[in-house]
């Protein structure tokens, strides 16, 4: 294990940035002979050394199958695997790490809960509430379920700003109401949902509520417990660890009700062909070899966030967020979309007259890597009638001349047709 | 009229000027897209649009003398120059002179590396649905 220690002396105010930025190799490169600046984190972050390093290290000596292995390699590795879990159920505030199931990503985490909860609890003329904010990850797996259940569907509005009409939500609230699923933060907008009123809420008429957390917990203390969300589905690589780990945390007593998602190994605890016994929570959601690399390594990604602390990445990402608004709302033709008064770090936009395409060829072309198109979040652009932005989205490493050179680059893009 | 590859020749050059700049190389591609002639928004319709590529890419044509004619628009500036492209190696030239015409330049320029492979399929679209249009004219003028 890598020792964080030396991390404590850099936070002085605001994340000292430039020490930050030592811990994270993919970034000390040129793209297109030009100094990479990378602000696609809402697609995914960047890893610290130390989560590379814990990859590696797994491999190299601790490499073996978890759980009933009755050698040292095996319960080295189901120690350092279950620890994860545990830094985990801290992370989230979780009562127990039971409740907290690892998973493929955040989509599997919420396919997980509409195959198991969904397909036992949701019933004919049902209703489902989720929001226009939702990545299709959000939508697609309810749409299944109602379709296969005929159950119904349905959405919240949102105003021009980005920000849910919380009025309207209330309204679709009802006795039918069995679930409501809804983004704590717009990977599109970024716009953050006052989600701790909206569960409250949802608990008067004894609906569940599932928190879609991919894009807040890299920047938001989320808080199960606080929170009282009945389910959280989160990705470890958004969060600055690796691909291919999900979370998902859920109340026990739900997660005791649901039946299995898969069956395999791992989830029994007895198999006989006349009948087969389920393993307890966390377990009985993970059939088969898990992810057990990943997981190990995304341990140090929550000691590295730890280390640093929330509100101290809240800080030095609002900064940016404010100075790239700032100065881009001087571009000619910079078109905002989406001005919730509460924002992740996510800034996206359009330019008059020029596709988002092409704006992040030519970004691309200067070195800045931004995500363009429609962000798996169809529903929504056609609410604001357009075929996609340009997002912009900053992490802890980022830094306030990789915004000016942004701008840079902007101005002068948007001089072609502006 | 200059042949296909003499056309192809000077493209070359002109970005062997550019060098390996990337950002001056795309800027150029879609200065190139923008002198195309204006395309008729009526024309801008569901049957004129090439499949296979990630923009949308209209292509109209017209025989002229047995020579084909092509005008194009797209949505981005990126494709609306690298059709440009295209229109200026293809546009007025014989039907079997663009059906049989072998089009290095885009390797040559390194076309891939610019615009990503993605992109690339979708210039092949584009050039196969020039050569369809070719074939079909010169099927017409057979019969």
């Amino acid at each position: 294990m890598i020792d964080l220690e030396p991390l404590n002396n850099l936070y002085s105010g605001i994340i000292a940035e430039n020490k930050i930025r030592a811990l994270f190799p993919i970034l000390h490169q040129e793209v297109n002979g030009k100094p990479l600046v990378y602000f696609d984190n809402a697609a995914t972050t960047q890893k610290p050394i130390q989560v590379i390093e814990a990859l590696k290290k797994y491999y190299e000596v601790d490499n073996s199958n978890i759980h009933r292995g009755a050698h040292t390699l095996a319960s080295r590795a189901t120690d350092y695997f279950e620890q994860t879990r545990n830094l985990v159920k801290e992370f989230i505030n979780s009562p127990s790490s039971e409740e907290v199931i690892f998973t493929k990503g955040t989509t599997d985490s919420i396919n997980l809960v509409a195959s198991t909860f969904g397909r036992k609890f949701v019933k004919e003329g049902d209703e489902i509430i989720i929001s226009t904010l939702e990545h299709h990850s959000n939508i697609v797996p309810w749409q299944m379920l109602c379709e296969e259940k005929g159950a119904i569907l349905k959405i919240i509005p949102i105003h021009d700003n980005g920000e849910l009409d919380l009025e309207a939500y209330k309204n679709l609230l009802s006795d039918k109401t069995k679930l409501v699923a809804v983004v704590h933060a717009s990977n599109a907008l970024g716009t953050i949902n006052p989600v701790k009123e909206m569960i409250e809420q949802a608990h008067e008429f004894g609906a569940k509520f599932l928190l879609d957390g991919a894009q807040s917990t890299a920047h938001l203390d989320v808080n199960v417990q606080d929170l009282n969300c009945d389910f959280l589905a989160f990705s470890a690589h958004k969060v600055y660890g690796p691909t291919g780990v999900g979370i998902l945390y859920g109340k026990r007593e739900l997660l005791e009700s649901m039946p299995p998602y898969q069956g395999g190994g791992e989830m029994i605890k007895e198999v006989t062909f006349a009948k087969t016994t389920y393993n307890d929570i966390p377990y009985k959601f993970e059939a088969g070899t898990p992810n057990i690399g990943d997981v190990i390594a995304f341990g140090e990604a929550i000691r590295f966030i730890n280390q640093l602390g929330k509100p101290a990445i809240r800080e030095h990402e609002n900064q940016l967020l404010e100075h790239a608004s700032e100065r881009c709302a001087n571009i000619k033709g910079f078109i905002p979309i989406g001005t919730a008064r509460e924002k992740v770090s996510v800034l996206s936009f359009g330019i008059n007259n020029i596709h988002p395409f092409d704006v992040g060829l030519m970004l691309d072309a200067s070195g800045i890597a931004v995500r363009t198109g429609h962000h798996c979040t169809q529903p929504l652009m056609e609410r604001f009638k357009i075929e996609g932005t340009v997002r912009a989205s900053f992490a802890v490493y980022n830094t306030t001349e990789e915004v000016d050179r942004l701008v840079e680059s902007l101005t002068k893009i948007s001089k072609r047709k502006n | 009229m200059a042949g296909i590859n003499s056309i192809q020749e000077e493209i070359i050059s002109e970005f062997e000027i550019l060098g390996d700049d990337k950002e001056s190389t795309i800027y150029y591609i879609m200065e190139l897209g923008d002198q195309l002639p204006e395309f008729p928004e009526e024309e801008k319709k569901e049957d004129n649009i090439i499949k296979g590529c990630q923009s949308k890419v209209w292509l109209t044509t017209t025989l002229d003398g047995g020579k084909v004619c092509f005008q194009a628009d797209s949505n981005t500036d990126i494709t609306k120059g690298l059709i440009s492209l295209l229109i200026r190696v293809l546009s007025g030239k014989t039907t079997s002179e663009i059906i049989n015409a072998n089009l290095y330049f885009i390797e040559k320029i390194g076309m891939g590396n610019i615009i990503g492979s993605q992109r690339s399929n979708g210039l092949s679209a584009m050039i196969k649905q020039m050569k369809l249009f070719a074939i079909a004219y010169q099927a017409k003028i057979n019969a």
